[in-house]
């Protein structure tokens, strides 16, 4: 908590403005991706390269008519969108963009985080619930069958980091991996993440509260406008925002490639301004990075099965995950 | 259950076809089902507690159409299924009935849209059988290479609408391009790139010109490396095989039983292709395997289509090879069409042109015939019936959608909402052939 509060200000209306707009790009960067996937140009009309799609895209859910199931809940109906998208804002206020550039330095960052993207669980469990269509339940159902088995195996792979770190606070997670990236000192957990991270933001393969094909749109099936531009918002700020947490948690965060071998060459000649622009930047290479995983997994690979995701979840990663917690715990014990 | 039923039985509780929809739920509610009831142990439970009617289609994105089936879950699984048909009804048999033999052509193209050079075959030979029409050798040559195209075809969107439904929206679009080089083809050789109406009663429309048979051969070339390419990408796909292994298992006994027919027959281990055991056009000259897999479950079914894919390259260049030259039409005007030339220069190719147009092929009275092809879905017949006259007296279809969608129910009481799409997807209807 170095930074005045104006400042810190400042950075959390430039930090959602960046994660807004992310989202709007994301959709472009989604829409151009799956198109070299499929051997197509993908948007090129609207601006150059077709780059305001996302705008035209925003201008016409803004535009279009509102419509509400007469047998919805209207308060809880408009609720959930609201929700996704407070709660997915809320969590990028813990995310540490910089050497003591961070919203909010809490010191319980990690548990902070865990909590903020299971409340996310309750936008999509109250959509499907209010919309009072079956198909709609349906998806809220699995959806929130789907978090909680997969939130254990997350918590438990962050629980690994924690060990390692000895600390919750996300900035220490991030300066402890200082000399070595946890990808590679804990790569079991990094794996895990991973994987929950994507059932977390459901995402292919882990997309069924939304299967398309089988629950037509699932939770959101109801929705229209704005409000389901609202979750489609939240949808990509999500996967924006797990990129981020995966960097942060295993990726070394905003810390340059051996940070440590340079870092005096920038304090000695009092650039420590070109450090921080430098360290938003791999920041946000790494997370674009993940970000283009997030799509490339999702063009490439079939659906699961509701068994087959309860069964990943709970015959594989959950028992892995408690045995690389032990195993972390053990060897921290005697090595620490 | 009783408390259910009556739930239906009062009319206005639909808003739109009351009778039929009261009718079709309250057969769901009274269909005996072979599963355990939701809390099966004899504890009497709450039904609400656990069990929901849902109503899938027909406006439905996985159900290839117009299919719609009204299902009982308990959870996520499907209790029981009622399946209820006719959204794409045209009464095409009827059709038929009213129009010359030429002249139903186009309407066979509306009912596979998939694969029409298939229909368009089956009807011309039934009709050539009906009226007794020697076709030339080449017409038969090239009308077996254009239906081993249409197979491809069909299975391409079956594979691509297949794995789309399971979540791949990619393979849909890879599998378009291979499909769009069989437009391409068509396109040269019929002027037609989707509804081709290019075979005619007696021979073809046109013949097939020699860039036409270069694509053929450059595709026949090309096209088994996509097919490796797919069983690359899927054979060892751990989630595209479990989500197939196992499910809508069907016995020999019961695809039998069901008459279900096609690549659904010999998926579950009945060696049976109508281009084999009753060959019509050339196929007793040709040498091709019939694919044949004995467990009888979706990834059984995925495999015989992906190989039959292959056995059709391979009739293909069979096809390319022993193409003879020759006429493409008959000679008779009586049974086909005269040529261009005559009717263009002279008077009694006119008067014929004219007689065939306004008349047609007319079978002797009283004469019936029953011819059935390998379509890509299965058996695809004809019967017809004539009383002399250039239309048909009776006109009747089996087609292999509708025969295959009877095994449906079965399959998807018992499975999950999950593999309902994938089932859907490997019974392979076209609702424009199912409902006629």
């Amino acid at each position: 908590m170095n930074l005045p509060l104006p400042l810190i200000a400042l950075i959390g209306f430039g930090v959602i403005n960046f994660f807004l707009l992310s989202a709007s790009v994301l959709v472009y960067a989604e829409r151009k991706v799956s198109a070299y996937i499929h051997n197509r140009p993908g948007p090129n009309r609207v601006g150059p390269f077709g780059l305001l799609q996302p705008f035209a895209d925003v201008v016409k859910l803004v535009f279009k008519e509102d419509i509400r199931p007469t047998v919805a809940n209207s308060f809880v109906h408009s609720f959930a969108p609201w929700l996704m998208v407070v709660v997915a804002m809320a969590t990028t206020a813990l995310l540490p963009l910089a050497r003591g550039v961070v919203i909010a330095d809490v010191g319980v960052g990690a548990l902070a985080l865990l909590a903020l993207t299971s409340i996310a669980v309750y936008g999509v469990t109250l959509a499907g619930w209010s919309s009072n269509s079956k198909y709609s339940l349906l998806g809220g159902l699995r959806s929130s069958a789907q978090m909680i088995s997969y939130e254990l195996s997350m918590g438990l792979a962050v629980v690994s980091v924690v060990l390692m770190t000895g600390s919750l606070r996300l900035t220490d997670i991030v300066e402890a991996q200082n000399a070595v990236w946890y990808v590679f000192s804990n790569p079991v957990g990094c794996i895990l993440f991973i994987v929950t991270a994507f059932a977390e933001t459901n995402r292919a393969p882990f997309d069924l509260p939304e299967a398309e094909q089988e629950l037509v749109g699932g939770y959101h099936t109801e929705y229209s406008g704005m409000k389901f531009g609202m979750f489609f918002l939240a949808e990509y700020v999500n996967l924006f925002i797990a990129s981020f947490v995966i960097v942060t948690l295993f990726f070394g965060g905003y810390l340059l490639p051996f940070e440590h071998l340079y870092v005096d060459f920038f304090v000695d000649r009092g650039l420590d301004w070109l450090l921080v622009i430098l360290q938003l930047l791999s920041l946000g290479l790494k997370a674009a990075f993940f970000a283009f995983v997030f799509i490339w997994v999702r063009w490439t690979l079939p659906r699961f099965k509701y068994s087959q995701l309860m069964q990943i979840g709970w015959k594989y990663l959950l028992p892995i995950a408690i045995g690389w917690v032990v195993i972390v715990a053990v060897v921290m014990a005697i090595f620490a | 259950m009783s408390t259910n039923v009556s739930q239906y039985a009062g009319e206005d509780y639909f808003r739109f076809w009351p009778r039929h929809n009261a009718a079709l739920f309250r057969r769901l509610e009274t269909k005996h089902s072979w599963l355990e009831p939701a809390g099966g142990d004899g504890v009497a439970t709450d039904v609400l507690e656990n069990e929901m009617v849902l109503n899938i289609g027909p406006q439905h994105p996985a159900t290839h159409g117009v299919l719609r089936c009204a299902v009982k879950l308990d959870g996520e699984i499907i209790e029981k299924c009622v399946l209820d048909i006719g959204y794409l009804h045209r009464g095409i048999e009827k059709l038929a009935e009213s129009k010359s033999y030429q002249e139903f052509m186009p309407y066979t193209d509306r009912m596979d849209y998939l694969a029409p050079y298939s229909t368009n075959v089956a009807w011309c030979l039934a009709v050539e059988k009906l009226a007794g029409i020697e076709v030339p050798d080449r017409a038969q040559w090239v009308r077996m290479m254009m239906v081993e195209l249409a197979r491809i075809s069909a299975h391409l969107l079956w594979m691509g609408v297949g794995l789309m439904d399971a979540g791949a929206v990619s393979v849909f679009l890879w599998a378009f391009q291979s499909r769009e080089d069989i437009y391409k083809i068509f396109d040269h050789v019929a002027g037609a790139r989707f509804t081709v109406s290019h075979s005619r009663i007696g021979g073809l429309a046109s013949d097939v010109s020699p860039e036409a048979l270069a694509l053929i051969a450059d595709f026949a070339d090309r096209f088994p490396a996509v097919i490796d390419g797919w069983e690359k990408l899927l054979n060892r796909n751990r989630i595209w095989i479990d989500r197939n292994a196992g499910i809508g298992v069907m016995s020999a006994d019961d695809v039998m039983g069901l008459g279900m027919t096609g690549p659904n027959l010999r998926g579950s281990g009945v060696e049976y292709d109508i281009r084999r055991f009753e060959p019509y056009l050339k196929y007793d000259e040709v040498d091709f395997v019939i694919p044949i897999r004995t467990e009888g479950d979706c990834l059984a079914r995925y495999f015989v289509r992906l190989r039959e894919m292959k056995e059709s390259v391979k009739i293909i260049r069979q096809c390319l090879e022993k193409l003879p030259a020759g006429p493409i039409r008959s000679d008779n005007a009586k049974h086909a069409y005269a040529s261009k030339d005559e009717v263009y220069y002279s008077m009694e190719g006119m008067i014929h042109d004219f007689m065939y147009t306004s008349e047609g092929v007319t079978p002797p009275r009283g004469a019936e015939v029953y011819h059935a092809i390998e379509a890509p879905k299965g058996e695809l017949g004809f019967f017809l019936q004539s009383d002399g006259t250039g239309n048909p007296w009776r006109c009747h279809m089996n087609s292999p959608s509708y025969s295959n969608l009877q095994g449906l129910e079965t399959m998807l009481e018992g499975a999950a909402m999950g593999d309902m799409v994938v089932l859907i997807g490997t019974v392979d209807p076209v609702m424009g052939e199912a409902d006629k």
